[in-house]
């Protein structure tokens, strides 16, 4: 059954305008309202058509008396954020993520309205070690409990909005865990990553990547807020690349970083404010993560247009990640000495 | 890495004349493309004679000239900017020929390899598109990490002189492994080093009909260590545990396991050919549900490449690894005591189990599981006494 009222949190950043917009544009859908603590910037607000916007803080209670007053039926919960500098610091960071979902939580939980729950939350509630299973289903638990930073928040968040689905079993509960997003527009850590002046890897250590395409994400979240589709389910591209091979794709250099130095390296990029990212995700870099998307694909009934390699290739070419060895230069060095291999062996042939 | 650098120095030594071992004491000389692409090449710049044994030295220097020829340079700057590649693109001399003669059969992989071509032409042409993919990042890799373009032209070559020359390895039964679909491998541990699932791997690519790659299971302690974890996941082994077996056993590959661990591996050398307890039977649970066959696989030789004669508890306390090997020649002969002494080895693939028919809810039987986990065990222990009556000393 559609939705009426459409509630989306963290409507100011990238994926939730974007996400808003999509909705706005069905006309199915009589309201979409976007909350957000900060307006969103000029870029964005353009994208967002008829959606309503709502500056609240959805860390304070304000967030429940909206959704009773709009009589809001679906609530898409995507203000869970990875980058502590851009909210204002880790312990912003914690509260928006754990206290503000919370409220949310609070307040869907008082609104009779509220039919449809769906929470943004990220594969990296699987840790990230050397004893991980090639592939996380989604009934698989981490080797060692996340201790801090974005992947303990999502994993808190995952709590709280189990118990609300205990406390309100009418409402359909999806919780989406994604991959690491790449796209043309999308702004992630990993995107950064990649844009930096040389790529830092860890030396010794080639982790497999598993990414989604962002017009991919933007498909799943639309189908989550306006279909009965409930249940937990892992959302990535099908194949892996492996971060070597990334980077040579993209045709970056990349500078490997003994393991010692890696902290002290990975806080000089934060420092500088090129790469904001939750520190404990460094880990990520020395195994990184790859999930089952059987559910996303059987159950849930939707198969990612865009593959890993696919979502990568689209994310280089349309950002122009600018390469530091074209591939054309290489394939041409190749033809060239083909070339003077015919001369050399024409003279024996 | 270790044995990776040994390998090449003295792989030569055991028959000092290359042209007496071309005809190989293993008797499977047609399915060997490092053999037959080397004797190949040089005689394709002397067309008139075509059968003659190569010399091991004439390739390399062969392929040597063109390499540096090769106008390929641009790419040198950034290749040397990124340590980890440039010394994989340095290998590619030696390990590019060895590839392309499996790769040129099928022509796709070379994009300029025509028909025309002598031999060695096309090898170097194959050399060069593997370097292109590699740099460019176009190859393509699984789930679990494997990287069979790197396998197969790069990783695997180095092991084969050690496989032939210095451990002369015999492999049998190759029947008794199907040429599609999963199937469990399951073989004894022995040696400090894990030199017999290495062998086993390449015995089942060379050497199998259907040139198999065997994803082998591995200890935490493989994926833990770095460059060592990162290799192995792209030589297309994975963690030791049930989700991954079953993934890999249910998409139909080939997976070898070693139930034993490191109990094997690292039992003194007065127990060898003295099977250990074979883990919880997890591989025969994993087997059941995936309705495979179990290939009992026993290994004789690999106990005598590190003779291990004491264990220094305390260093491997310190290191947080599961023992420290004193052997006859490490650590006293320092980075010579990790050549392994150069037994005689026998592999013999035994009669498939058939767990198909129990069903899969035998897995959750346990007392089946029991027997059928000492089943394979016996078998193994029973050939291993066979084989080695068979072969007439350790290292002959």
């Amino acid at each position: 059954m559609p939705p009426h009222v459409v509630l989306v949190t963290g409507v100011s950043r990238n994926l939730g305008s974007r996400f808003a917009a999509r909705l706005a544009a069905d006309p199915s859908i009589d309201r979409v309202i976007g909350v957000d603590t900060l307006p969103p910037g000029p870029e964005l607000a353009a994208l967002l058509g008829r959606t309503e916007f709502v500056r609240a803080d959805i860390r304070n209670p304000l967030i429940g008396k909206v959704i009773a007053a709009a009589g809001v039926d679906t609530v898409v919960h995507l203000s869970i954020t990875a980058t502590p500098h851009r909210a204002g610091g880790r312990v912003a960071m914690k509260e928006m993520n754990v206290i503000g979902t919370m409220q949310l939580l609070a307040g869907c939980q008082k609104a009779a309205s509220v039919r449809r729950l769906v929470v943004k939350s990220t594969t990296a509630v699987y840790g990230s070690s050397s004893r991980d299973p090639a592939l996380f289903t989604e009934e698989m638990e981490p080797k060692g409990l996340p201790r801090s930073g974005y992947a303990k928040d999502a994993v808190e968040v995952e709590g709280y909005v189990r118990g609300f689905g205990r406390r309100r079993p009418d409402v359909a509960l999806t919780v989406l865990r994604f991959t690491n997003f790449v796209g043309p527009r999308i702004d992630s850590p990993l995107v950064r990553y990649f844009g930096l002046p040389v790529v830092p890897t860890v030396l010794g250590y080639d982790p497999r990547l598993q990414l989604l395409h962002e017009d991919d994400a933007l498909e799943v979240l639309r189908l989550a807020a306006v279909e009965d589709l409930p249940g937990t389910v892992n959302v990535g591209g099908s194949g892996v690349l492996l971060l070597s091979q990334a980077i040579r794709r993209a045709g970056r250099v990349s500078v490997p970083v003994p393991g010692p130095a890696v902290a002290a390296v990975g806080r000089l990029i934060r420092r500088t404010g090129l790469v904001d990212y939750s520190p404990e995700q460094m880990r990520f870099l020395n195994f990184g993560r790859v999930v089952d998307t059987t559910r996303l694909r059987k159950e849930f009934g939707y198969t990612p247009r865009y593959t890993t390699v696919e979502a990568f290739d689209d994310f280089i070419r349309a950002r122009q990640v600018r390469p530091q060895l074209e591939p054309a230069l290489v394939r041409r060095a190749e033809q060239a000495a083909l070339a003077v291999l015919d001369r050399v062996g024409g003279g024996h042939g | 890495m270790a044995d990776a650098r040994v390998i090449p120095l003295h792989a030569g030594t055991p028959e000092p004349d290359p042209a007496a071992a071309t005809p190989d004491p293993a008797g499977t000389p047609a399915a060997r493309p490092t053999r037959t692409g080397r004797a190949t090449r040089p005689a394709a710049a002397r067309p008139a004679r075509s059968a003659e044994p190569a010399r091991s030295a004439e390739p390399a220097r062969s392929a040597e000239p063109a390499r540096s020829a090769e106008p390929a340079r641009p790419a040198e700057p950034a290749r040397s900017a990124e340590p980890g590649r440039s010394a994989e693109a340095g290998g590619t001399a030696a390990a590019g020929e060895a590839g392309t003669a499996d790769a040129a059969p099928d022509g796709g992989a070379a994009p300029a390899g025509g028909s025309d071509r002598p031999d060695w032409e096309r090898a170097v042409a194959g050399a060069l598109a593997f370097l292109r993919r590699r740099i460019t990042g176009d190859y393509e890799v699984d789930e679990f990490g494997f990287d069979p373009d790197l396998t197969d032209h790069l990783l695997a070559p180095p092991f084969r002189p050690l496989y032939s020359r210095w451990f002369r390895v015999e492999a049998s039964g190759m029947a008794n492994v199907p040429d599609a679909g999963g199937a469990l491998v399951v073989a004894n541990h022995s040696g400090t080093i894990p030199l017999d699932a290495l062998m086993t791997t390449l015995a089942l690519l060379d050497h199998h009909p259907a040139h198999r790659h065997l994803r082998a299971l591995g200890a935490d302690l493989v994926f833990r260590t770095p460059v060592l974890g990162a290799v192995a996941r792209k030589a297309g082994n994975t963690l030791a545990c049930n989700p991954d077996a079953e993934r890999l056993l249910s998409s139909g590959e080939l997976v070898g396991v070693w139930p034993e661990g490191f109990k094997g591996t690292g039992k003194p050398y007065a127990d060898r050919y003295k099977l250990q307890r074979f883990g919880r039977g997890g591989f025969v649970s994993a087997a059941l549900r995936t309705g495979v066959p179990i290939i009992p696989c026993s290994i004789v030789g690999a106990e005598e490449t590190y003779p291990l004669i004491g264990n220094a508890r305390a260093l491997a306390r310190l290191l947080n690894v599961p023992y420290f090997p004193i052997t006859p020649t490490f650590p006293w002969l320092g980075p010579l005591g990790l050549v392994p002494l150069p037994s005689k080895w026998l592999i013999e693939f035994g009669e498939p189990i058939d767990t198909g028919s129990l069903g899969a809810a035998a897995a959750d039987d346990p007392m089946l599981v029991f027997n059928l986990t000492d089943q394979v065990r016996e078998t193994i222990q029973q050939t291993l006494y066979r084989l080695l009556l068979q072969r007439k000393s350790a290292f002959r």
